[in-house]
């Protein structure tokens, strides 16, 4: 540590490490957000009997394959001045960025939610109303009993929207400020901005820390899940 | 920032080696948090809410002359400026939606344009440089020395080598344009390759497939370590053809036409870039060596060129010969002659 901050100048490391908390932040929020939408629709569609449904599934799991660049441009068109959410003042903001990105992660999230919902045993429905519980409480056995699907669910809308560049492009705008800290600036559009000047190794660092930063968070997954299933078979 | 980008690359090299994952040390984020406040002690005083939202191209922001202009600027005026760097024709576009401040470009038909539609107030001349016409050294096509860009175009068009084209609307594009349009030959067919990038992506996918382009001096100087392409035809700096000219001008976008501009904050920021202060940056400025950008803001002599658009008289071929003549004036008095 001491090493490398003797070694690491103070301006790249800004540079760097800003970067990777907007990644963060912008992605994290949105993933923590679109779950929280997510699994409402998930246990309504999962359990909901109605016309239709068939119809819906079908729509949420088209939604997984939205283009970024496509979700971007409408996104823009949202907030930008000129549109109806301008006066917000959200046009170039991390914002509009999740705003981006939820709209991205949700599908996935809701979809891979909703197998797991699916997938839980209508014994296990049966029985929670037959020892008197509510709604609610249903729905709360039913996510503990999804579970590792749910945790599968959030990792997949985590990939999803941190390795996504298209639309954070276009809604972000790519800035940061002149003493090298990133305002919406992050590690996949920085690396648009490296191979832009041929410098590619500049650019597979920061890949690699994507990397890193994608396997770490899928390793914190599998240890919630592998925690989880140590619980329940005590 | 390329500065401290190429720190970052050495740096992040090191970091790399070992290993990323876990090597956020604590008082780097301290740094971090501490650096992005900004004061203004130094005169000027707080303007507007702060911000400054630049649209800009990506020749100013790629070539780092930014990075040395900007500073300055944020410390006198204790103003935070935003740049998207992005196409001259994206710019302007982000400008028409009320989505920027102000906007510095290389395209003076589209600039016209933006001033004529109300979007724009108070154009200045800042600065110039020149195109040229790269491609790889052994030069497939011949073009090397023609003193005549549309005879370079056409004869790269007959010869069937690759020509990349930026295919994006901006400034560099539309001059790129402009030329075919007034050469004899035809942009088409699968020579012609439109990849809709930047000037830096264009000039790297050009060098990697052995093609020919046409680039702003500026940029090409910037990256000519990264790339084997030369320049085979010169543009009016080094005494080549005056249509490869290269103009860039600062936008402050009318407060009036969007009420949520920071339209004093982009008038200070067009006053900085036109003083001798800015000017001197933009001067001292090189890469690689070399100057990118020569400024062209500060005159003793009438400048009334800047705020008639082109094509305002009737007789637009003589004011656009004016407006060439207006561009020698500025090579003959601003760049050195050794340059």
């Amino acid at each position: 540590m001491l090493l490398q901050s003797a070694v690491l100048p103070d301006a790249g490391w800004n540079y760097f490490l800003s970067i990777v908390a907007v990644s963060l932040y912008v992605s994290g929020t949105a993933v923590a957000l679109s779950t929280l939408a997510s699994l409402p629709v998930a246990l309504a569609v999962g359990f909901g009997d109605f016309p239709g449904k068939r119809a819906v599934a079908a729509v949420i799991n088209t939604g997984m394959g939205f283009p970024s660049v496509v979700v971007g441009l409408l996104v823009l068109l949202l907030v930008s001045n000129q549109g109806p959410l301008g006066e917000l003042g959200l046009v170039f903001t991390p914002k509009a960025m999740i705003l981006s990105q939820f709209v991205l992660a949700t599908p996935v999230i809701t979809s891979i939610s909703l197998s797991a919902v699916e997938s839980v045993g209508e014994d296990v429905r049966d029985a929670a109303f037959a020892l008197g519980g509510t709604d609610a409480d249903v729905a709360l056995a039913v996510i503990k009993e999804a579970r590792y699907g749910i945790v599968t669910a959030v990792l997949a809308g985590f990939g999803r929207a941190i390795s996504e560049v298209g639309s954070i492009l276009i809604v972000g705008g790519n800035i940061v400020y002149s003493d090298g800290t990133s305002y919406t600036r992050t590690l996949t559009t920085a690396i648009t901005v490296e191979a832009r000047q041929g410098r590619y190794e500049a650019g597979l660092v920061l890949g690699a820390a994507l990397l890193a930063l994608v396997l770490g968070v899928n390793w914190l997954g599998s240890w919630v899940r592998s925690r989880g299933r140590g619980r329940g078979s005590q | 920032m390329p500065i401290q980008r190429r720190r970052f690359l050495q740096t992040a090299g090191v970091a790399a080696t070992l290993g990323l994952a876990g090597c956020t040390g604590g008082d780097s984020t301290a740094q971090e948090t501490t650096t992005t406040g900004q004061s203004a002690d130094t005169g000027g005083g707080d303007i507007g809410d702060g911000e400054l939202v630049l649209a800009t191209t990506t020749s100013t922001y790629d070539t780092g002359l930014l990075d040395a202009l900007h500073p300055p600027f944020e410390e006198a005026f204790g103003v935070t400026i935003k740049t998207l760097s992005k196409g001259t024709g994206a710019s302007i576009r982000t400008a028409r939606d009320g989505d920027a401040d102000v906007i510095l470009v290389h395209a003076r038909g589209a600039e016209d344009k933006f001033l004529q539609d109300g979007h724009g107030v108070n154009r200045r001349d800042v600065m110039f440089n020149d195109f040229v016409v790269v491609g790889p050294s052994d030069d497939p096509a011949g073009i090397e020395g023609m003193d005549s860009a549309t005879e370079a175009f056409a004869t790269i068009a007959d010869s069937g080598e690759t020509f990349v084209s930026r295919g994006d609307d901006s400034g560099t594009n539309k001059k790129e344009l402009n030329i075919w349009g007034q050469s004899d030959a035809e942009p088409s067919g699968q020579w012609y390759q439109q990849v809709g990038k930047g000037m830096g992506d264009t000039l790297v996918q050009t060098n990697q497939i052995g093609g020919y382009t046409l680039a702003d001096r500026g940029t090409y100087l910037s990256m000519r370590d990264e790339i084997d392409l030369t320049i085979l035809v010169q543009g009016p700096l080094q005494g080549g053809p005056t249509i490869l000219k290269n103009p860039y001008g600062v936008i402050p976008v009318n407060p009036a036409k969007h009420d949520n501009v920071n339209y004093e904050a982009a008038m200070a920021y067009a006053g900085y870039l036109t003083s001798p202060r800015g000017q001197s940056i933009i001067d001292n400025y090189t890469a690689n060596g070399s100057q990118l950008f020569f400024p062209n803001a500060l005159s003793e002599e009438p400048n009334f060129g800047q705020y008639v658009p082109q094509g305002y008289s009737a007789e637009q071929a003589e004011s656009l010969s004016k407006r060439d003549r207006q561009f020698l004036y500025w090579v003959d008095t601003q760049v050195p002659n050794d340059y």
